[in-house]
């Protein structure tokens, strides 16, 4: 599958005649002096680092500030490109929604046998604190992100669904900023829809939501780790962006009744939690005791009434690898409809016939982990030194049922700038989705992670990925 | 200011955040200003002054840590490396610019990207210029940048921030750490303002009193107020007393009493900060010099000094900077 020549999103299978979403980009690109983007790429970096949108790698032991590389090449989609994915994600989403409620509720999909029974039982992202309970507005994930990648002209895969606690989005609003005040000729020749007013959505979004409790305007919180959290900024930025208080857990306290927070007046009722904080670490009386991060008594509130969390505690179980398998049958058993979007074919090391194909086929094979994230602890055969796979076969031996394998999917490229002129690398997309009561709203385009590795196909940035501006062109 | 309007209520760690920002941004510049004096005292003698560059230490609460950490050598290029970048002096300009650069980031939301990025930007720049010991030659420019980066982070303030509950802790941080800073500076030389007929008109003094009018920024000020000359006694009362001076205790005081007065006014509650603040403006209002050199003008400053600090303290706590 991967010797085959990748799908690349700027040409095809043509050596120079750009596709129709790429063509008016691909002109004006070629009447650019190369030089001058080349020093248009390294002016950005500085753009960058005044915005101060750094991120902190963890398992490094400078924990100074890093910058993701930003590529000043596009990603590009057409418009009927989008409406066709974005088809395929509301569908998606509103399944996964459904899904959560009923496995908080009757457990239909369970008593069906379409899913097994243990996959939730034994799931430590199952929380019985959500057994029954109606969350305000009957959303569970306010914000998703889903990871899409593409092989073809018209084949998208879903990837992951980021149900938890989806990051990102502050980068593809940074993209979009930097991309036009670099290149603002390119916005007035060609008509890229508008990601600015994500922010506002957002707040749109999470109002829509608010907790039975909540009197007149809600009052909206961002609920951050800290500053020493690799995404911190992001906290701060949707936080600024959407008029909303950033506080941590130590400016919480239950009070009254309610979530409140404390203000140089004392302490005033907080309508709605965006928290950027782990469920495990959400409810020092319920979860984890020894965090330090979230909110004692916070679950009670929440059952009560008195507050809005968004995401919902519990919705792992939804993106969690080991489910992911069975996203098809999902959607076909809450829409009653054909899924719109591929699932990419996964083998779960769990089943024995599976994990003994898995192991014959490991070079072959990307092998993660059921609850990992971030790239981290993951195998990529193809790419892998034999005395990886040797080790990695151990690991997965120790413990399969903590692993699924899915094929390698020929990512598709996106020319990108490197220090010869542009080359092909291969990209992602991830696109923020946003659910409030009845309504799914999808932001034009999304995040683009690329690999800015020749040949690689890891785009996570903790492991040497970086991000384009994603375009969804108006028809 | 105009009078107040409700607008959303403030986090007490913002607040907190801010007034550190901006105390450690004053402190920074205040440094970079006893560096300056301290280099031109140097330049006006032959060879190196190690009881001037003594006294900055002192000034600035830097002297236990110089002696346990450095080579003790009271020259100006040990004296002004540890004062403006070594790692082992807390209260270096590039600690405390990293620290205004920190509390910034914490209390990102509740500033301007103007203010931001100016802060961002200080640091950034800071960094890149004190990331080695700074040569003599170039010492006057690297000092000047610290008081050009703190008048753009300043301008960010000024330009850009509403008019609100942050804009007024900002102010209180500013005029808090001023008013602390310029009485330690006219305190290090308390004994050259006392009226002491053996040594008016010594050049001695004349070198000192430019020192001290030079750390303050006041030189233009006092001269362009009274153009009769230097005399000990209009100085100390140009520094303490004189509210037309923005780096003098009065106006300082002043400035704080006004911020907690706009945050009476929109929070409707006064505190016991208030009563504070209006006390020791009150006196500052009605002293004379005459009356301070009687009391003393070293007791007179630790005094206002043990106020202002007493101050600082009652507003974070009626503010509810940390939990009750």
């Amino acid at each position: 599958m991967v010797d085959r020549v990748p799908f690349d999103e700027m040409f095809g299978s043509s050596e120079d005649t750009p596709r129709p979403p790429y063509r008016e980009y691909e002109s004006w690109f070629r009447e650019q002096d190369g030089n001058w983007i080349q020093r248009k790429s390294r002016e950005a970096e500085q753009f960058f680092r005044t915005t101060g949108i750094t991120f902190a790698v963890y398992g490094e032991d400078d924990a100074e500030e890093r910058l993701i590389p930003f590529d000043v090449v596009p990603r590009i989609l057409s418009a009927s490109e989008w409406s066709r994915l974005t088809r395929g994600i509301e569908q998606r989403v509103r399944a996964i929604n459904a899904f959560l409620h009923d496995i908080y509720h009757r457990q239909e999909i369970l008593r069906a046998g379409r899913i097994p029974q243990r996959l939730i039982a034994e799931n430590s992202a199952f929380l019985d604190q959500m057994i029954g309970f109606n969350p305000p507005g009957g959303v569970y994930t306010h914000i998703l992100g889903v990871d899409l990648v593409r092989t073809g002209p018209d084949r998208f895969y879903a990837l992951e669904d980021n149900a938890r606690i989806p990051s990102g989005v502050s980068y593809m609003l940074e993209n979009r900023e930097t991309m036009m005040s670099m290149f603002p000729e390119l916005f007035s020749r060609l008509r890229i829809r508008e990601v600015s007013d994500y922010p506002q959505r957002l707040r749109r979004a999470l109002e829509a939501a608010a907790p039975p409790a909540c009197k007149g305007t809600p009052v909206i919180a961002v609920l951050t780790p800290g500053i020493h959290n690799s995404a911190y900024f992001e906290h701060a930025f949707l936080a600024s962006q959407m008029g909303a208080q950033l506080v941590e857990g130590h400016d919480l306290r239950v009070e009254g009744g309610r979530v409140a927070m404390r203000t140089t007046r004392g302490y005033r009722p907080i309508d709605i939690l965006y928290r950027r904080v782990d469920d495990e670490f959400l409810d020092p009386l319920t979860f984890r005791s020894d965090s330090v991060l979230g909110v004692p008594g916070i679950m009670d509130i929440y059952r009560a009434g008195g507050i809005t969390i968004a995401n919902a505690p519990g919705t792992g179980i939804a993106d969690d690898k080991a489910i992911y398998s069975y996203m098809p049958d999902i959607v076909r058993f809450y829409t009653g409809e054909r899924p719109l979007l591929e699932n990419v074919p996964t083998y779960r090391c769990s089943e024995p016939d599976s994990l003994g194909y898995v192991l014959d086929h490991l070079d072959e094979l990307v092998v993660k982990e059921v609850h990992g994230s971030g790239g981290y602890g993951m195998l990529v055969g193809p790419t892998a030194s034999k005395r990886q796979i040797s080790a990695f076969r151990k690991v997965l031996l120790a413990d399969p049922a903590n692993y699924i394998a899915q094929p390698t999917l020929s990512l598709s490229t996106v020319p990108t700038m490197t220090r010869d002129g542009l080359s092909p690398r291969h990209v992602d997309l991830r696109p923020f989705v946003l659910v409030s009561p009845g309504r799914v709203d999808i932001t034009p385009g999304g995040l683009t992670r690329v690999a800015l590795k020749k040949g690689s196909l890891v785009v996570n940035s903790s492991q040497g990925g970086g991000t384009k501006d994603s375009w969804v062109l108006d028809e | 200011m105009n009078s107040p309007q409700r607008s959303p209520d403030m986090l007490s760690k913002n607040a907190d955040g801010i007034v550190w920002m901006f105390r450690s941004m004053e402190r920074s510049e205040n440094i970079a200003r006893l560096i300056e004096a301290g280099l031109r005292i140097a330049l006006t003698r032959s060879g190196e002054a190690p009881d001037e560059w003594r006294s900055i230490l002192t000034t600035v609460g830097a002297t236990d840590g110089f002696e346990r950490h450095g080579s003790g050598e009271y020259t100006a290029a040990v004296v002004t490396n540890y004062l403006l970048r070594a790692r082992t002096n807390p209260g270096s300009v590039m600690a405390l610019i990293e620290s205004a650069r920190t509390n910034a980031r914490t209390v990102r939301t509740a500033i301007t990207q103007e203010l931001w990025e100016a802060t961002n930007e200080c640091y950034m720049t800071m960094r890149d210029r004190l990331s080695r010991q700074v040569r003599s030659t170039e010492l006057v420019h690297v000092l000047g940048e610290i008081r050009r980066q703190s008048a753009l982070v300043r301008g960010a303030l000024h330009g850009t921030m509403l008019r609100n509950d942050a804009f007024s802790f900002a102010q209180i941080g500013t005029y808090l750490e001023r008013a602390d800073n310029t009485a330690r500076i006219i305190d290090m030389k308390y004994y050259v303002l006392l009226p002491s007929l053996s040594m008016v008109g010594s050049s001695l003094d004349n070198v000192q009193w430019d020192t001290i009018l030079r750390s303050l920024s006041a030189q233009r000020g006092y001269h362009w107020l009274h153009p009769e000359g230097r005399a000990a006694f209009n100085i100390a009362s140009f520094l303490i007393l004189d509210d037309r001076f923005p780096r003098s205790l009065a106006f300082s005081v002043g400035r704080v009493q006004e911020s907690l007065r706009w945050l009476e006014q929109a929070y409707g509650e006064r505190h016991t900060a208030h009563d504070m603040a209006d006390d020791l403006h009150r006196e500052l209002a009605g002293a004379t010099m005459e009356g301070i050199f009687d009391f003393g003008l070293h007791e007179s400053l630790q005094r206002y000094l043990h106020l202002v600090g007493m101050l600082a303290r009652q507003i974070e706590h009626d503010f509810r900077f940390r939990v009750a």
